[in-house]
């Protein structure tokens, strides 16, 4: 195209904007969380129990860290240091694998118990507790969608900084990727108490 | 300067600012207006389906018992009608056509802030449709559970939902897109020294409209993945049997689609504002209570969702407090139309089809706005809930409002897109017959509905024939209308006389530029703007 526009300021706008809508996505469900922990609060106890705090706060780290990551990238791409902020955003993409494994291992977990959506052993179990790990399962699931696409990013962003196309003087596309996984980021501060610890 | 038809600049039609030919130029094109052209001709082929649709309907219900299809039949056409003309015709009709054609030009901008993006709503809009036709062929049958998709009857339907609610869930991030970009487009690209007290009000409108898509459609979309999870996965967070509760997917699927009738309402309103003062040669009467009351529908519509759900087995203490807000969202919306009236008094009103669309849209918008207090009072609703009431009052503020400014809109732009005029006598025959079917159509059924006839029923009590009736034969008046007016507007396409830069003399942005515009809106600068109501020194140009 020939009338070709940035506007730094529209672009973060748009980020910011699109960050909205991903909290009200989420918010749904928190909204469904708060009214069943309100109606089987025994039940969320008892069923809470059962996960794996330690996997869940290694997850916790491992996101923070990978969140200073970005930040740290996009610093270095400011000041014009463009291998390290590449270094630097492969890291985050490498944390937010290593968060899907511990994912993996946790959720497999759960699975040889007989646990997972719709099972003959959640059948058996009080109603709350079934809605409990409904809910588990539905939001750390949309939430690691949420850390794989937030990968995809990365990784896009680093081959746009590989061609130069993302660089000190245009780094917005960066910003708003850091933008993007610090919101995933902070949507897993909120769901890690709420299932490991509150309860 | 008048003549603008030897305007050196080729218009947008016939300069897509790329390399590529045919089809390619347009389904491709980042341009605003080629994109919102390609919304319309969709919304509007798709508006000819649900009208085929909900033409069925009424046949159906000719006579009580079988008229001319089974019960089970009866469902997906009524299904399929409310989500076609909801999701695929209504919520991108005004704001993703005619925003997207608009917009940017009353913004004195040269496209939207994200053009691409744009180019990618569009795209997923076309997705979404595709899925949604294509749950009517696929599994099991198409859905038979109302637009509502309400559980846990959805859950367990062997219809094909899960197709639909994908649709549904692509559609409404196409939306939100739209919305995402109109918001940046408004705070960014304005022209320079256009100030927010100068926009026009129907951007004020998309404004208001785009928060709501941008705060509300991911509810939506949360909703709907829950419905796709508890089919495909049988989590039973909406299973009584599982300890879900039912209602709760009540509570969510209106916190989106109550919000959304406003989607679909307020930019029609932002055409009834551009429209009146035009015609009325006057500036608008209250221009900043207009702008103010489109973002106070917006807030206070978000706000009131659960008077859909009176009868549901909520607390009595939640039944009042959303009826109280309820009626607060009736303030601002009657502040508009005092204003429009209020805009027409002793103006120097010049009658064309443009100005009977928004009359009209004043009218029947008012009818269903009244009739909606009726079903905002809890008291007065547990005796209609459900009943043709509701469907009539429905169809008085959608069709009747967004509807007759959608067919406002396209009479009041077409001479600006298109450089050419259509038959405005065939023009205003059609905008007569639309009135006479529409009211004969929908009256009926208010009668009934307070008579007790529910609505979805394939079935009814010899007593309701006669309301039946009339409105089925209202509704093939309302057709003829259509198609006169659909054949008219064709032809202005085709082999209207043409018009120069402002055939109305409106005093808008997109008013100083050549007709059609070009690839980047304008060819000069519109330096004797003044404000988008302000008609001193705007001059005729047909």
């Amino acid at each position: 195209m020939s009338n070709v526009h940035k506007d730094y300021q529209g672009a973060k706008l748009g980020m910011w904007l699109f960050l909205f809508t991903e909290v009200l996505l989420f918010g749904g469900m928190f909204v469904l969380y708060a009214v069943y922990l309100s109606r089987y609060p025994a039940e969320y106890h008892s069923a809470g129990k059962e996960l794996n705090a330690f996997i869940g706060g290694l997850n916790t780290v491992v996101l923070l860290i990978s969140s200073y990551f970005v930040a740290l990238a996009i610093s270095f791409l400011q000041r014009g240091e463009q291998k390290k902020a590449i270094r630097y955003t492969y890291l985050t993409l490498f944390m937010a694998v290593l968060f899907l494994v511990n994912k993996a291992f946790e959720w497999s977990a759960k699975f040889s118990h007989g646990i997972y959506p719709d099972s003959p052993h959640l059948r058996e179990l009080p109603q709350g507790e079934s809605v409990f790990y409904g809910l588990y399962f539905l939001m750390t699931g949309l939430h690691g969608l949420h850390v794989i696409i937030g990968g995809g990013v990365m990784a896009f962003v680093i081959y746009k900084m590989k061609k130069n196309e993302v660089n000190s003087t245009d780094f917005v596309m960066l910003e708003n990727a850091g933008l993007y996984w610090h919101l995933v980021d902070l949507i897993w501060i909120f769901l890690f108490p709420l299932f490991y610890l509150v309860i | 300067m008048q003549n603008q038809t030897s305007s050196p600049i080729p218009s947008f039609f016939e300069d897509s600012g790329s390399d590529r030919k045919g089809i390619l130029s347009w389904i491709l094109s980042t341009d605003h207006k080629r994109i919102g052209l390609m919304y319309l001709y969709m919304v509007l082929g798709m508006f000819i389906i649900g009208v085929c649709l909900g033409l069925a309907i009424r046949l159906e219900l000719f006579t009580p018992g079988k008229t001319i299809m089974e019960a089970q039949t009866y469902n997906a056409v009524f299904t399929l009608h409310g989500v076609i003309m909801i999701f695929i015709v209504v919520i991108p009709s005004i704001p993703a056509a005619f925003g997207n054609i608009i917009l940017p030009i009353h913004l004195g901008a040269e496209d939207v802030a994200f053009p691409r993006l744009n180019l990618f709503s569009w795209w997923l809009y076309m997705i979404g449709t595709g899925l949604a036709l294509l749950s009517l062929f696929t599994g099991n049958g198409p859905p038979d559970t109302g637009w509502t998709f309400y559980v846990p009857f959805s859950e367990f339907t062997t219809t094909n939902v899960n197709t639909a609610v994908f649709a549904v869930f692509i559609l409404g991030f196409s939306s939100i897109l739209t919305g995402l970009n109109f918001i940046t487009t408004i705070h960014r690209l304005r022209a320079p020294g256009l100030k927010w007290k100068q926009l026009s009000l129907f951007s004020w409108s998309l404004y208001a409209t785009a928060w709501i898509q941008v705060l509300a459609t991911p509810i939506l979309g949360i909703t709907v993945l829950l419905i796709l999870a508890e089919r495909v996965l049988g989590v039973g967070l909406f299973d009584p049997n599982k300890g879900g509760d039912p209602i709760l997917y009540q509570h969510l699927f209106w916190i989106y689609s109550h919000p959304a009738v406003y989607i679909m309402v307020l930019p029609a309103m932002g055409v009834v504002s551009e429209i009146i003062p035009v015609f009325a040669r006057k500036p608008i009467f209250g221009y900043k209570a207009i702008a103010v009351s489109s973002i106070m529908i917006a807030f206070a519509g978000s706000l009131v969702w659960a008077h859909h759900m009176f009868t549901s087995g909520m607390s009595d203490t939640a039944v009042l407090i959303f009826s109280l807000l309820t009626f607060i969202v009736a303030i601002p919306s009657a502040i508009k139309v005092f204003n429009w009236i209020a805009t027409l008094y002793k103006g120097s009103i010049f009658i064309e089809p443009p100005l009977l669309y928004a009359l009209g849209f004043i009218f029947l918008f008012s009818i269903g706005g009244l009739t909606g207090l009726v079903l905002g009072s809890a008291g007065t609703d547990i005796h209609v809930h459900d009943t043709y009431f509701v469907v009539s009052h429905f169809h008085y503020v959608i069709f009747g409002g967004t509807g007759f400014g959608l067919f406002g809109a396209m009479h009041f732009w077409f001479p600006k897109i298109y450089g050419r005029m259509y038959n405005k006598n065939v023009a205003t025959t059609a905008w007569a017959i639309l009135m006479i079917g529409f009211n004969l159509l929908y009256f009926p059924l208010f009668i009934i509905g307070l008579q007790g006839m529910p609505r979805r029923y394939y079935d009814y009590l010899p007593e309701y024939t006669l309301g039946h009736q009339i409105s089925t034969v209202g509704s093939w008046i309302l057709a003829v209308g259509l198609i006169i007016m659909f054949v008219n507007l064709y032809n202005g396409m085709k082999s209207g006389k043409k018009v120069g830069r402002n055939p109305w003399g409106g005093a808008t942005l997109e008013w100083y530029t050549p007709s059609p515009p070009p690839l980047l809106n304008f060819d000069k600068e519109p330096d004797t703007f003044k404000g988008p109501y302000s008609f001193k020194g705007v001059e005729r140009d047909e």
